[in-house]
């Protein structure tokens, strides 16, 4: 994550306003009063599952899709009503947008070509840009001679030849194998830092959002559950379905009095918008810690190996599972079947209804 | 094929190909070419519009696939029976040759186009249209929504959309079912052979009276001699036909 108000390119980015945008679809309702705002010069990006309204709300921003309600400004100007055509704004899609008919290059140069630029100033341009993906060497091939990650480099490049206002990303990565997508994510969070274009990023991948924006907006039912910066929404998520969305989380039963929560026999700080009583505590597997007990009241499961750390299951004495995450140093030492007692970490945990 | 280069005893001869240069032979292929020629723009180009039109409704439409399934029976629908179907119809005593005279007391038969070329150019779009329609529509739905949105969001209206992105890409796939078009009509013989009787105003016809008549005899031969000539004109269009199908599929994948 970076600093919004030092990053290299902010001055040249506008701030956008969504305010209360409702989209109905028939009986669906798409979009329910979402607001969202962008410092100039910020990379949002907008998680949730499908159908949480997340890519209606890009597409709305972008002019392809109208608001049943609600308003749409960028830098101030109201462009609710503007086509999309007239919005200035370069958008990368999930996948296969690029013209087949056209080379490398005069894709990237397409936006500039109907701006009216000369010949051999947009193809500088596009040169340009597609030095700034990396792809200046590919400029006179097609589509289809290109991988998948190139295709969607060369969409990039595309999106941010016309100097855009705004940049969105609609799921840019999600048709990429897992290498290339973390490659790209961080070679688009590295460009746009350089152009500080304020940029909207649509995705279903919680990695991916945490890693590339500045903060995340979770989305459910057509509706803003959180917007925070990454690591808030990892450690202080504001709803339930924040808490498990994003994350793992173990459900634990837990007694909430006067902002402290009682989990495991531990007392840890209670999160704002906790429930009070009795509830369901909402806790990381790294907030647990596993300890070789003969006397433990739950009895490990499996020991999953993923590297430096490992994913240890155990299961209580009412039958149910929790997960935790230890170094693997640590976990390696627990077989199935050991009995063991479960330690919560005093940091700030969510309690929910049960 | 080896019968062109055969005389009526068997012996090997190119004096059958020298027969193709005869005014006769020569206006038949200029008649064949003319038809097929024409029948293949008129059919592409309605064909081509009547896809668009139905490529636009939803797919789920109960137009959208009736007009496809009825597209796809009168693409075959040539023949004895088609030419029955505009004889009865339009024909000296046709059904409606009879009510306008009737009613309004106009002769559409006239002095009997249809049964020249006229009439073959009419009645070869009755299978034509519907044959772009449906070689032609999977063109107009390989056109991604993508395409259009990025070129929109990059600035373009419609008509730069059209211009610069659709329209190219549709031109290959359509100058492929262009030609798919012309190597039907050319081919065709049946249709024609039931409304034209009198002259051979294309090749088929003329391939028919090499073949079969019983004035002139010995003309077997020659009659090869024309299918030959026919085989090597489709076999060209086919080739660039396939040269363009190679391209647009290689874009819309």
């Amino acid at each position: 994550m970076t600093d919004v108000s030092t990053r290299s390119g902010t001055e040249r980015g506008l701030a956008v306003e969504l305010s209360d945008l409702t989209r109905v679809y028939g009986a669906v309702k798409a979009l329910d009063g979402l607001t969202l705002h962008l410092a100039p010069g910020e990379l949002v990006a907008l998680l949730g599952p499908s159908g949480c309204g997340k890519t209606t709300a890009l597409r709305i921003l972008a002019g392809l899709d109208q608001p049943t309600s609600g308003s749409v400004s960028v830098g101030g100007k109201d462009l609710t009503k503007v086509p999309a055509n007239k919005r200035d704004m370069g958008m990368v899609f999930q996948a296969y947008s690029l013209f087949p008919h056209m080379t490398v290059i005069d894709n990237v140069a397409f936006g500039l070509k109907l701006r009216g630029s000369d010949g051999s100033s947009r193809r500088t341009r596009a040169g340009d840009m597609l030095d700034l993906v990396g792809l200046g060497q590919h400029a006179d091939r097609y589509a289809h001679q290109l991988s998948g990650g190139q295709q969607q480099r060369v969409a990039l490049a595309r999106a941010l030849a016309i100097e855009p206002s705004v940049l969105l990303l609609d799921e840019p990565l999600s048709a990429l194998d897992a290498k290339v997508r973390v490659q790209l994510r961080d070679e688009i969070r590295r460009v746009q830092l350089e152009v500080g274009t304020t940029t909207l990023f649509v995705t279903h991948d919680q990695e991916e959002a945490l890693a590339v924006a500045d903060r995340v907006g979770v989305m459910n039912a057509g509706r803003l559950e959180q917007l925070a910066p990454p690591a808030e929404l990892y450690s202080a998520p504001a709803t339930q379905f924040v808490g498990e969305f994003v994350g793992l989380s173990n459900r634990l039963p837990a007694t909430v009095q006067g902002g402290t929560a009682s989990v495991l026999g531990r007392d840890v700080p209670a999160l704002d918008g906790s429930t009070s009583g009795s509830g369901v505590a909402l806790v990381r597997p790294e907030a647990l810690s596993v300890v070789a007990d003969a006397a433990g009241p739950a009895t490990v499961t499996t020991v999953q190996f993923l590297g430096p750390l490992s994913r240890v299951t155990c299961t209580l004495a009412d039958g149910s599972d929790v997960v935790a995450q230890l170094a693997s140093s640590d976990a390696l030492r627990l077989t199935p079947g050991d009995a063991v007692r479960l330690e919560v970490e005093p940091s700030p945990v969510l309690v929910v209804a049960g | 094929m080896v019968g062109a280069f055969q005389d009526e005893n068997g012996a090997l001869t190119l004096g059958n190909l020298d027969a193709l240069t005869s005014e006769a032979a020569l206006t038949a292929l200029k008649g064949s070419l003319i038809l097929s020629a024409s029948t293949a723009i008129i059919g592409a180009l309605l064909g081509a519009l009547l896809a668009y039109l139905i490529v636009s409704m939803p797919p789920q439409s109960l137009m959208r696939r009736s007009t496809l399934a009825v597209s796809g029976v009168l693409a075959q629908f040539g023949g004895v029976v088609l030419a029955f179907a505009w004889i009865a119809t339009i024909g000296p005593v046709g059904v409606l040759t009879k009510a306008m005279d009737d009613l309004v007391g106009a002769n559409i038969y006239g002095s009997g186009w249809l049964f020249g070329l006229p009439g073959l150019v009419v009645v070869y779009c009755y299978f034509q249209i519907p044959l772009m329609v449906i070689v032609f529509a999977p063109a107009f739905e390989g056109l991604r929504p993508q395409w259009r949105e990025a070129a929109v969001n990059l600035g373009a209206s419609t008509w730069d959309y059209w211009r610069h992105v659709a329209l190219p890409l549709l031109l290959p796939a359509f100058l492929g079912a262009l030609l798919l078009l012309f190597a039907n009509a050319f081919a065709a013989y049946a249709t024609a052979a039931v409304l034209v009787s009198q002259g051979q105003p294309i090749v088929p016809l003329m391939i028919r009276q090499a073949i079969t008549s019983e004035v002139l005899l010995g003309q077997a031969n020659v009659g090869f001699a024309l299918a030959l000539e026919m085989i090597v004109v489709v076999t060209l269009v086919m080739v660039a036909y396939n040269v363009l199908l190679r391209r647009t599929a290689r874009w819309m994948r």
